[in-house]
């Protein structure tokens, strides 16, 4: 059932207007021509304020997050894809299988409808690849100048698989830490579009959605302790939160860490650490040492953990240190990010 | 990375920390200056003080440039952008440092100044010439390494006419500050420095004999990478163990005896030394910092906006002055790790990357833990 | 402050700017302090400016230096 609308939506030269954002007819053809068109499924076609799912038979798994990054488009990706991606990684690491997404747009006034079109089929596009569907949605638009063209909050839903426990407060002294890939490629790709810098092979986001990778992995090894997506901060960051939550040193091993050429490059040219450089398909993955290999075996047979390597260990630690062995075999410690390295890259 | 990777081999330096070990006396200490942040930065990154016997002692001089920088200076950078509205343009190291009134140039650009991260001098002029309507300064700090590049762009402003573009001469010069440290009176003893990397390929190995013959000590540049930094110990070693004081020069790949000299030149064109100037921890020396010549004083931001050097002193608890002249380490600071923060920088030496303390707190503080 | 790099030139068309590569990343750098550049050059950038040449037989030299010094020393290790 769709309200009359004088002419379809211009998706090719119009753009977001305050009335989209009102409530009222302008905003109702913006829903339906663009967002419920690609997003496609019947929860939207339903056309209310909510979704009514089915609640699954065990515990349920909830993560938020906002997505601001900027340039909006980048190579691999764009805020669309983004903003799918990550919510879903949330809900993942927990242990979870992710169901249900919903999404907010904040439209700046003037933004163009074509760069919004793009963005909704990628996140459409997204979405249908993980099966999760965003099954609710919000709009407001903010006027110019006061929004950055667009920001997209994200909520996902999963539920957990039984037996799984998951959580940064879990690590213990002996587990080993596993990383499952490269890293740096999603930050880098932002700066290389930032700074104009330009690439042999283009640095390319590694933003995907884990949760099959996941899957793999808790199938294989169900005693996994943690399990955490390595966004902001990088690698550094999330170690760093871990060994925090649980009261734990981690030791790591340069060598292990694999930092793709181009990356490695382009940070020594802008001053950057890898380590501390956003990701947005990496996991850091920690295990009792005993199912390290099963682990690693189970990473290698996804193409997302093609790359995975044991990067250390947890040890006692009453300060709660990363350190790392160099590649030189002196020691260095992990640290804490301070400042903003790399702002709005996620 | 060519010519990166080869100087960072992990065989390599195993090999090179089992020559330093050999060569080092059974019965001496050696205490090694470097004198160069990227230096500072290189050490700590790659953990090099774990391939070193303990006999031998790295100390940290004043060769961060931010770090050596007086608050005084970047107040007047945070008096240009906030009280006359100029499009502030700097190396990102100085953002955090902390001036007066509890501001930085970063909590100034919070509070609506606008202040603009460029990576190179072209960077700057790019913006003085996308807002032809804004005054752009260009805060220009650094030692020799920095100075031809600051030269360069003056001149190519000059060229161009561009009427809105000028720079806060904070240029230091590094032998100067290699005397306050060798000449001070309460000065720590050194055996050698390990003389800075990339501003030699630009001054050259020349500047640098006058410390080996008037003060006896020897030195020897080394190039920005781990293995350059261990060869050049060695060779400070050999030459200690055999009474010499000679300057040698590690980085022969890119140090000559003469440097650069069409960067000199530029440099000398555009610059001439001011009389004396204030550095954060050696106080006051003469001839140790440049200023534009007159005939370039309209990219004087000091003269062309009426802004003075007003000196201000260090928190009492800081003790960055001693730690840039190597008395004291980072961890013998009362304030190190406590107030003072990366976070919470009281003194410039914890803000750079390539500051001591800051060095040490991202990547070496766990050693005091460990002893 | 960025640390200064190595990079290979391979660009030098323009005589004010030059392309380097670093790596794989290519990047714009000026010329203004180096006369005479030409592609296949190394040249160590900072700070967006091309400083000095990177003579790359003696890089060559000083790395089978540390190696026949380090294999020395291993060598004499007991």
């Amino acid at each position: 059932m769709s309200a009359p609308y004088v002419r379809p939506l211009d998706l090719k030269r119009g753009r977001v207007d305050l009335s989209h954002g009102s409530g009222g007819r302008a905003m109702a053809q913006l829903i339906e021509e663009l967002f419920a068109r690609e997003l496609a499924n019947p929860y939207l076609a339903q056309g209310d304020d909510g979704a009514r799912l089915t609640a699954p038979a065990g515990r349920l798994v909830m993560a938020t997050d906002a997505h601001v990054v900027s340039p909006l488009f980048f190579p691999g990706g764009d805020i669309g894809s983004l903003a799918v991606h990550g919510t879903i990684n949330d809900v993942a690491v927990m242990g979870a299988d992710p169901l249900y997404l919903a999404a907010s747009f904040i439209l700046e006034e003037g933004f163009a409808l074509s760069e919004l079109a793009r963005i909704v089929a990628s996140m459409a596009a997204a979405s249908r690849e993980a099966s999760v569907p965003v099954v609710a949605g919000d709009t407001k638009v903010v006027e110019r100048g006061k929004g950055d063209g667009v920001f997209i909050a994200t909520t996902c839903v999963g539920v957990l698989r039984p037996g799984v426990d998951c959580s940064g407060a879990n690590a213990r002294p002996g587990d080993a830490v596993l990383l499952s890939g490269a890293i740096g490629t999603h930050g880098m790709a932002i700066m290389s579009v930032r700074e104009h810098l330009s690439f042999d092979a283009p640095i390319v986001s590694d933003t995907a959605a884990l949760h099959r990778l996941v899957a793999a992995l808790l199938t294989a090894v169900p005693d996994v302790h943690v399990m955490r997506d390595a966004t902001r901060g990088g690698v550094a960051t999330t170690l760093n939160e871990i060994a925090h939550q649980s009261g734990v040193g981690i030791r790591l091993r340069e060598e292990a860490i694999a930092v793709p050429p181009a990356v490695e490059a382009a940070c020594e040219l802008l001053g950057l650490d890898p380590l501390y450089v956003a990701n947005e398909g990496k996991l850091v993955i920690i295990c009792p040492p005993a199912s390290a290999q099963a682990a690693l075996t189970a990473l290698h047979s996804h193409p997302l953990g093609r790359d995975a390597t044991l990067i250390g260990q947890v040890e006692a630690d009453v300060r709660a240190s990363v350190q790392m062995q160099t590649r030189l075999g002196g020691r260095r410690m992990v640290d804490w990010l301070s400042g903003e390295q790399l702002p709005r890259i996620c | 990375m060519k010519y990166i990777d080869e100087f960072r081999d992990g065989d390599l330096a195993r090999g090179l920390a089992a020559a330093i070990r050999a060569g080092t006396e059974a019965t001496r200490e050696y205490r090694f200056m470097e004198f160069c942040g990227g230096h500072t930065h290189a050490i700590s990154r790659y953990g090099i003080i774990d391939l070193l016997p303990e006999s031998v002692r790295l100390i940290h001089g004043p060769g961060c440039p931010v770090c050596v920088l007086p608050i005084g200076r970047i107040d007047q950078a945070v008096r240009l952008a906030v009280e006359r509205g100029v499009i502030l343009a700097t190396y990102g190291d100085t953002l955090r440092v902390p001036a007066s009134h509890l501001l930085s140039l970063l909590r100034a650009k919070a509070l609506g100044a606008d202040v603009r991260m460029v990576y190179s001098t072209t960077d700057a002029l790019c913006v003085a010439r996308t807002h032809p309507d804004r005054e752009v300064v260009f805060l220009a700090i650094g030692f020799e390494t920095t100075t031809p590049p600051t030269a360069a762009a003056v001149l190519k402003a000059r060229d161009e006419g561009l009427g809105n573009f000028s720079i806060l001469c904070d240029h230091v010069l590094t032998p100067a500050a290699m005397h306050a440290i060798l000449a001070a009176p309460d000065g720590v003893a050194l055996d050698g420095f390990v003389g800075p990397a990339h501003v030699s390929t630009v001054i050259g190995s020349a500047p640098y004999e006058t410390f080996a013959d008037v003060y006896g000590k020897p030195v020897v540049i080394a190039g920005f990478e781990p293995l350059d930094v261990m060869r050049a110990i060695h060779m400070l070693i050999l030459q200690v163990n055999a009474g010499r004081a000679a300057v040698e020069n590690e980085f022969t790949r890119a140090v000559t005896r003469e440097g650069n000299r069409k960067a000199q030149a530029l440099m000398a064109q555009v610059f001439e030394l001011r009389d004396d100037f204030e550095w954060r921890g050696l106080g006051t020396i003469p001839h140790s910092a440049l200023r534009l010549r007159a005939e370039f004083c309209d990219f004087d931001a000091e003269l062309r906006f009426d802004v003075r050097y007003q000196p201000v002193p260090d928190n009492k608890a800081c003790a960055c002055g001693e730690i840039l002249r190597g008395i004291k380490r980072p961890q013998d600071c009362r304030i190190f790790g406590t107030a003072c923060t990366p976070e919470n920088p009281i003194g410039s030496c914890m803000v750079s990357s390539e500051g001591a303390c800051a060095a040490h707190y991202t990547y070496g503080r766990f050693r005091e833990a460990a002893a | 402050m960025c640390l200064a790099l190595p990079a290979l030139v391979v660009d030098a068309s323009d005589p004010e700017r030059a392309i380097v590569d670093l790596g794989g990343v290519r990047k714009q750098v000026s010329m203004a302090l180096l006369d005479g550049v030409r592609a296949g050059d190394y040249v160590i950038i900072h700070v967006g400016f091309a400083l000095q040449r990177l003579d790359v037989a003696e890089a060559e030299r000083t790395l089978a230096l540390f190696a026949e010094l380090g294999a020395a020393a291993l060598a004499a290790t007991p």
